[in-house]
């Protein structure tokens, strides 16, 4: 199982054919509390780079992009009552969706874990 | 996360006291102002309704308002002054006590509200002929050009915003700042007293916009610097930022100027009628008075209004709201309570569908979320009567 990650902090950790996707640990603390996480619908399309569901704050609400493309099989459900999982444990309890991969080749533009967090590190 | 340049920006001076507690900050009516510190939004804003919180509002418009003639005359003087701002607002300056303070709101010729302000009449006879006035930052180099040129030859305007204005808010803002102010303590709601910290003259006003009891200070940054330090090594004040004022004022049902109110927007359907004392009214006397008093008579055709959204998903500013498919208002502020726990929003609906109880439908990103519309505030006001 790897992790990949974007430049707009969304991991996905790939199992098989399917990715576990969510935010960064970045992310989620430049967004401070969250009160309010809208994941997608199971068995909507999403295309890389798409609006895929929304995280908000006490201040904002800020757009989750697809890592990937594919279809997603499962939603976070947890999230409805617990949004502040997402500050808890982003990177792990705190997952958005899983996303059946379209198109595995798409893992290849995004940053392993150590590129990430050079990235981080210039921001 | 787009760059935003920083070099045009303002700093107010506890830029580097926001700095050295590392506070994020944003930018905010042309200051570099800090919107949140490492505690966070919700910890701040609930820190603040339990026990102290220090806000910078240097950004604000504070200034002083005096007869060209020169001030000290008395209540003569002060009926000379009032009348002079009585002309662009609709509130009733003239029957202010001394020590006493107002909210109140500046029109335009259509009654359209570009700002509202609180005008404070100083205490002490010397001083009679002056107000002391605060201004929306945003806009306060609008206000006063139009000060300036309706009042030209007749007052003279003396900007203070290079002073620290800071708020102090919370149930035990009054403990903490009666050994800074001995006496600050008895101040009533909307009023205020001059005090002398180390040789310079500073003004304590008992006021706020986090619906809890507190104070605002305007001091000489000389005086404030150290005042401000020293409060902070007391255990029950924290620093707090731009985020968790919103939150705090939202869920006290205060409006937010440039958002619940602007121009295009009368104090009337606003829902601050309260503003517009019954002398005023019957002297119809001010700048849009026609529409006003057409609103007052006959209801105005929206209302602002407080909406809770019923479920989790808070409905931000720009948020439709729609009964039976139709629209027939907008939210305009909306966010998440801390203190109530569930998301807060306020807005403009037509008249027909203001009444607390009524259900509506909030467009949220295409989906109806199911909403009521509630009445103000979500929080009750703490304020020291």
């Amino acid at each position: 199982m790897a992790t990949y990650y974007t430049e707009d902090h969304e991991w996905v950790s790939v199992d098989g054919d399917t990715g576990k996707v969510g935010i960064t640990a970045y992310a989620a603390e430049q967004l401070g509390d969250v009160v309010f996480v809208e994941t997608p619908d199971v068995g909507k399309t999403v295309k890389k780079g798409d609006d895929m569901a929304v995280v908000e704050s006490v201040k904002a609400a800020s757009d989750v992009y697809a890592p990937v493309s594919g279809d997603v099989v499962e939603a976070n459900a947890a999230l409805a009552d617990a949004p502040e999982t997402v500050n808890e444990s982003p990177e792990g309890d705190g997952w958005f969706c899983i996303i059946k991969l379209a198109d595995a080749g798409e893992l290849d533009g995004l940053m392993d874990a150590a590129a990430y967090a050079a990235f981080c590190k210039g921001l | 996360m787009a760059d935003t340049p920083t070099d045009a920006l303002k700093r107010t001076p506890l830029y580097d006291l926001h700095v050295a507690r590392g506070a994020k900050l944003v930018p905010f009516a042309g200051y570099e102002m800090p919107v949140q510190y490492p505690m966070g939004v919700m910890d701040e804003h609930k820190w603040t309704r339990t026990h102290a919180g220090i806000f910078d509002v240097s950004h604000m418009g504070p200034c002083f308002l005096s007869l060209e003639e020169g001030i000290g005359g008395g209540d003569e003087a002060h009926a000379k002054i009032a009348a002079l701002v009585e002309t662009l607002v609709p509130s009733d300056i003239a029957s202010l006590k001394q020590g006493q303070a107002r909210l109140t709101v500046l029109l335009n010729e259509d009654g359209g509200i570009l700002d509202d302000l609180i005008i404070t009449r100083p205490l002490g006879d010397e001083a009679q002929g002056s107000l002391y006035i605060v201004v929306n930052g945003a806009v306060k180099e609008q206000d006063w050009a139009i000060f300036e040129k309706a009042l030209a030859g007749k007052a003279v305007l003396t900007r203070a915003d290079d002073r620290i204005l800071f708020a102090l808010q919370g149930p035990e803002a009054v403990d903490v700042l009666s050994d800074f102010f001995p006496g600050c303590e008895d101040l009533a709601f909307m009023h205020h007293m001059p005090f002398e910290l180390n040789g310079t003259r500073c003004i304590v006003s008992r006021c706020g916009y986090t619906g809890e009891d507190g104070f605002e200070v305007l001091v000489a940054p000389e005086a404030g610097l150290p005042l401000i330090a020293e409060m902070l090594t007391d255990e029950r004040v924290e620093m707090i930022g731009l985020g968790a004022r919103d939150s705090l004022r939202l869920e006290a049902g205060l409006c937010l100027y440039g958002h619940d109110m602007d121009t295009s927007r009368d104090p009337v359907e606003a829902g601050l009628s309260w503003v517009i004392q019954k002398s005023r009214r019957e002297a119809g006397n001010f700048p849009g008075a026609a529409r006003i008093l057409a609103a007052l008579k006959d209801g105005p055709a929206e209302k602002r209004v407080g909406i809770r959204p019923l479920e989790r998903a808070p409905a931000r500013e720009g948020t439709e709201v729609q009964v039976g498919g139709k629209v027939v208002g907008v939210v305009t502020s909306g966010g998440f309570g801390p203190s109530v726990d569930h998301p807060v929003a306020m807005g403009y609906v037509a008249a027909a569908h203001a009444a607390p109880g009524t259900k509506v439908d909030l467009m949220v990103r295409g989906k109806a979320r199911p909403g009521e519309v509630v009445a103000l505030p979500f929080v009750p006001h703490n304020y020291k009567r």
